[in-house]
């Protein structure tokens, strides 16, 4: 016989100002097998669980429903306090009347009324729920980090300091990231490769951080703990383990009109190139398209040149396949494309330039050896206007709804530079706002106004257009109440930033959910924010939503610290609501194979008795419960219905749905 | 006889004598030249009951199921929209391929008895191909009727998929194949035209006939479960009450559901109704809704790989 105990929760006045929680309990304790029912204020409270833990001793309960919040918020602390009044932890549902009705509803009486099918539907269903015990799986002790930029690093550096082996995966033919194509950073004005390549060479040096550089994760199968990767290594056609970083093929190489991807574009290089000075592998790699080499097949002066043999134009892209406990996404971003945006000439005057090209511009490293000079015609110019928001907190739909959070400290960065290398210019700033949270960014923001004269108006620019040889810019300022115009010899436009494209397809690989605007989802907004919803997978940097470098390096830390957390465990209990096929059933068709996203599903041939003596050999699927994480694809796939998940049977969903429908 | 029919026998005679099959799956003479029956020919002997003309409509794939769990191999005769089923058949390992070897046998089409008994009335004796490719002959106990091919090919005919065997060890083909398909989705798209509620009414109407006989189930070669979820009382939908609601007719479309993206079109669902409900309309309007959201695609063309419906593709439609 059946005892069921339920406990409906007020949390507070978030339920129970909108649902009459007394008389849900009294309604639902005349449902049938229901032996005690109660409210209680906060069921998550000390008091609350040992309300429910002496009524399962007292009452022998066989099974329970929490009336409470989402079962994600506290569905783990109910499993564990039923656990330890002796009742298995699988025999507890929770019905969620928060989050699903009373934070939804307005009318009490509807509300309520909705409340108690819900809770009516939770006990159809735990009447029907068996005990369950959790299994064990391995962990495999290394993890693999995707983005070899600030993010990337300092993960895999933090993970690599507690002794675990770690890979970065790069797509381009060095790590760095974004961050080494800076001049300076805000708000201190160190230099961004000071900071940065020793971190860099620290990756490179450290016994336990292998950098997978020009390389992409091209599948992922498994799941926490036991990750297996597929990471494509392009052919760079340079023989890493042979190449010394001479240059010596630079100098000769006669393809030299490649675009400097490095520079933002700014300036050419030639076709085997190193990124930069720092570059991590400090590795040559060629550019097939523009190799003329591999275009045409005659050339090969770089082959010859090189000393140490290293140029291999037969090249292939090769795959390795690896395990992985942890996985930490860190692919970074990308300002967006200027396409949408013409008012600003971007496209037609060459001193319209972002604010990553001015990074450049002004980077000792960068292709006018760090004196500021206008890409047109080389010379100072003397009147610079930055135009705040391109792209961000736009809801026309040319650009992003979001701010991009870094704008507004770089472009007082940039001006601060500006004035203080070159006081004879003149610098202006157009602004919606100006946000400047942050310790010491507002002070920071105030020197570039105050100490530095920096000239900010409040408006927005409507047209910038090349007129004698100047740009103007026209907008508004909106203190004055009036239009101005500016002649300037250099714009710069703080573009908006968006995930690095590739991200799509590393989420769909990972399983990993992602936002409209292709930022990776995070498990809970507040209380995990490093996590994805996919256990095993972490977020780190600007792939996860806007930030600046602090964030980013700690967000990184933060998640090396959930990694590390991850991987000193031997085993992990797994989640025993896994799937499972009734052989006589099956009929080993299959299609659940077909839609398993983790390859649980294998099949083997077996042996079934027939009666009267006969047998037969059939194929049936048999699912490998350490692999399973239940999604339930496949119970829904299956035709013959052989498939079923504990936990979440057909029967047991079936059950509530008929509860549903008879209210 | 015709010279295919005589081709057809002595190479199943062959298949048998030299020991290369056990059995071959054919079509049966029945009492009546219309009341063929799928049958497997073990000996010479049996074999004397061998037919194949105009009224064997009936795809034999699915009957590879039982028959291959037999010892020793089994040759089939499949037409060309049969060999689509096979492929099916095989990619979910319900038949094992190296058990069976495949006869392509030559079709231009198959006679569908009630509508050449309405053409040529009743006592059908027989039906045979004239010198024009267009007409066909109907011999009745009375005399002989001459009509146009199309006038009396099965509906599933009328929209042949292709006169190309997709699976073959060896093929019968005597003659060249001629178009007997028109618009496949024609029917669908009048369903679409339709508003929900007269679409619903359409569909009421059509399964109110339904008698519950399952002979659609049986003979399509997509439902080859070892329990079929209506005859499990465990799954919460068999056995429902035999009613007048339409809740019982819903049968038909839990099971449009359940060979959606496997259903090759054969038609065989609508043939063998004898209420004479389009059920395979349910079928094709998947069919179509898979075309439309996921790119062309055709259950059976390959004998391997995933279907549209248990893969996902970034374009895939919402």
């Amino acid at each position: 016989m059946q005892r069921i105990g339920v406990f409906i929760c007020h949390c507070g006045t978030n339920i129970a100002a909108t649902v009459d929680v007394k008389k849900v309990v009294e309604t639902v304790r005349a449902e049938e097998g229901v032996v005690y029912a109660a409210d209680y204020p906060y069921m998550c409270s000390e008091n609350g669980q040992q309300m429910i833990q002496s009524a399962i001793k007292e009452q022998n309960l066989t099974g329970i429903v929490i009336g409470s919040c989402s079962p994600r918020m506290h569905e783990a602390t109910f499993k564990k306090a039923a656990a330890q009044a002796g009742l298995n932890a699988y025999m507890v549902e929770v019905a969620n009347i928060r989050e699903h009705c009373s934070w939804i509803h307005k009318d009490i009486g509807e509300a309520t009324k909705k409340a108690v099918i819900l809770v009516r539907a939770a006990i159809a269903k735990v009447k029907l729920n068996a005990p369950l015990q959790q299994g064990t799986s391995p962990v495999t002790k290394r993890a693999l980090v995707i983005g070899g930029g600030i993010a990337g690093i300092q993960a895999a550096l933090d993970i690599a300091e507690a002794g675990f082996p770690v890979d970065i995966v790069e797509k381009n033919p060095t790590i760095g990231g974004r961050m080494a194509q800076l001049d300076k950073t805000f708000p201190t004005l160190d230099c961004s490769a000071c900071i940065l390549t020793p971190k860099m060479v620290d990756c490179a040096q450290s016994d336990k951080i292998e950098i997978l550089s020009y390389s992409e994760v091209e599948a992922v199968k498994g799941f926490v703990g036991n990750f297996t990767v597929k990471i494509r290594r392009k052919a760079r056609y340079v023989d890493e383990t042979k190449c010394t970083g001479c240059k010596a093929c630079m100098e000769k190489c006669p393809s030299k009109k490649g675009l400097n991807e490095f520079n933002m574009g700014l300036n050419t290089r030639t076709a085997i190139y190193i990124p930069f000075a720092q570059a991590i592998p400090n590795v040559a790699v060629i550019d097939p398209a523009q190799c003329i080499k591999l275009k045409t097949g005659k050339c090969g002066i770089c082959s010859a040149v090189c000393g140490a043999k290293a140029v291999d134009y037969t090249m292939q892209d090769t795959f390795i396949e690896r395990q992985y406990g942890a996985i930490v996404v860190a692919t970074g971003f990308k300002p967006i494309a200027l396409d949408n945006f013409n008012e600003y000439s971007y496209a037609t005057e060459k001193d319209v330039i972002t604010s990553l090209e001015l990074e450049r511009l002004m980077n000792a490293a960068g292709p006018t050896g760090g004196t500021l000079l206008r890409p047109s015609d080389g010379t100072h110019p003397k009147v610079i206007t930055f135009i705040q928001c391109v792209g961000s907190r736009d809801t026309s739909g040319c650009g992003k709804p979001y701010c991009s959070k870094i704008c507004c400290m770089y472009t007082a960065k940039h001006a601060m530079l500006i004035r203080e290398k070159y006081p004879d210019t003149e610098v202006h700033v157009f602004y919606i706002d100006v946000r400047t949270p942050g310790k010491n960014y507002d002070e920071f923001y105030r020197r570039a106004v105050e100490s530095y004269g920096v000239d900010y108006i409040k408006g927005m620019v409507g047209k910038v257009y090349g007129e004698n040889g100047k740009l103007m810019v026209q907008g508004e300022n909106l203190i004055d109440g009036e239009q101005v115009t500016i002649a300037s010899d250099l714009v710069v436009l703080a573009t908006a930033i968006e995930p690095e494209p590739s991200v799509r397809k590393i989420a769909t690989l990972l399983t990993a959910s992602i936002d409209t605007n292709n930022f990776l989802t995070e498990s809970h907004a507040k209380l995990r924010p490093v996590e994805s919803p996919t256990a095993g997978v972490y977020l780190a940097g600007v792939c996860q939503g806007p930030k600046d470098i602090p964030e980013t390096v700690s967000q990184a830390s933060a998640c090396a610290a959930k990694v590390i957390g991850l991987l000193v465990k031997n085993e992990l209990k797994t989640n025993p609501c896994v799937a499972g096929a009734n052989e006589s059933m099956c009929n080993g068709c299959g299609q659940c194979a077909n839609v398993c996203a983790y390859g649980a599903i294998t099949y083997e041939e077996k042996q079934f008795r027939l009666g009267g003596g006969k047998t037969e050999t059939r194929r049936v699927a048999s699912v490998n419960p350490a692999v399973c994480q239940g999604c339930g694809a496949c119970t829904v796939t299956c035709p013959s219905g052989a498939m079923d998940l504990k936990g979440f049977s057909t029967k047991q969903i079936m059950s509530e749905v008929e509860s549903v429908c008879r209210a | 006889m015709t010279d295919l029919y005589n081709a057809c026998l002595s190479r199943a005679q062959e298949l048998l004598k030299s020991g290369e099959v056990s059995r071959v799956v054919g079509w049966k003479k029945g009492e009546f030249c219309f009341d063929v029956s799928p049958a497997y020919f073990e000996s010479a002997e049996e074999l004397n009951e061998f037919t194949y003309d105009y009224f064997c409509g009936a795809n034999l794939s699915k009957y590879l199921v039982q028959i291959a769990k037999k010892e020793g191999k089994s040759a089939v005769f499949l037409k060309p929209c049969d060999t689509y089923s096979f492929n099916e058949l095989v990619k979910e390992h319900r038949v094992p391929r190296e058990k069976i070897h495949v006869i392509a046998v030559e079709c231009r089409g198959k006679a569908d008895i009630k509508k050449a008994e309405s053409v040529a009335g009743e006592g059908v004796l027989g039906i045979n191909e004239t010198d024009d490719v267009n007409l066909l002959e109907i011999k009745t106990r009375s005399g002989k009727t001459q009509t146009e091919r199309r006038n009396i090919l099965l509906t599933k005919c009328l929209s042949c998929k292709g006169k190309k065997h997709v699976a073959a060890d060896e093929k019968i083909i005597l003659k060249e194949p001629i178009e007997t398909g028109s618009d496949r989705f024609a029917g669908v798209e009048k369903l679409e035209a339709m508003t929900a509620e007269q679409r619903f009414a359409f569909w009421k109407s059509e399964l109110s006939r339904c008698i519950r006989c399952n002979a659609c189930r049986n003979v399509c070669p997509a439902c080859t479960c070892v329990k079929c979820v209506f005859d499990n009382p465990e799954s919460g939908v068999a056995a429902k009450a035999n009613d007048t609601s339409f809740e019982e007719q819903l049968f038909h479309v839990i099971r449009a559901f359940h060979v959606a993206g496997r259903c090759t079109d054969c038609g065989e669902c609508t043939r063998v109704c004898p209420q004479g409900i389009p059920l395979h309309l349910l079928n094709r309007k998947f069919i179509k809704d898979i075309d439309t959201k996921y790119g062309e695609f055709q259950a059976g063309e390959e004998a391997e790989g995933k279907t549209p419906l248990t893969s996902f593709k970034e374009d895939d439609g919402q």
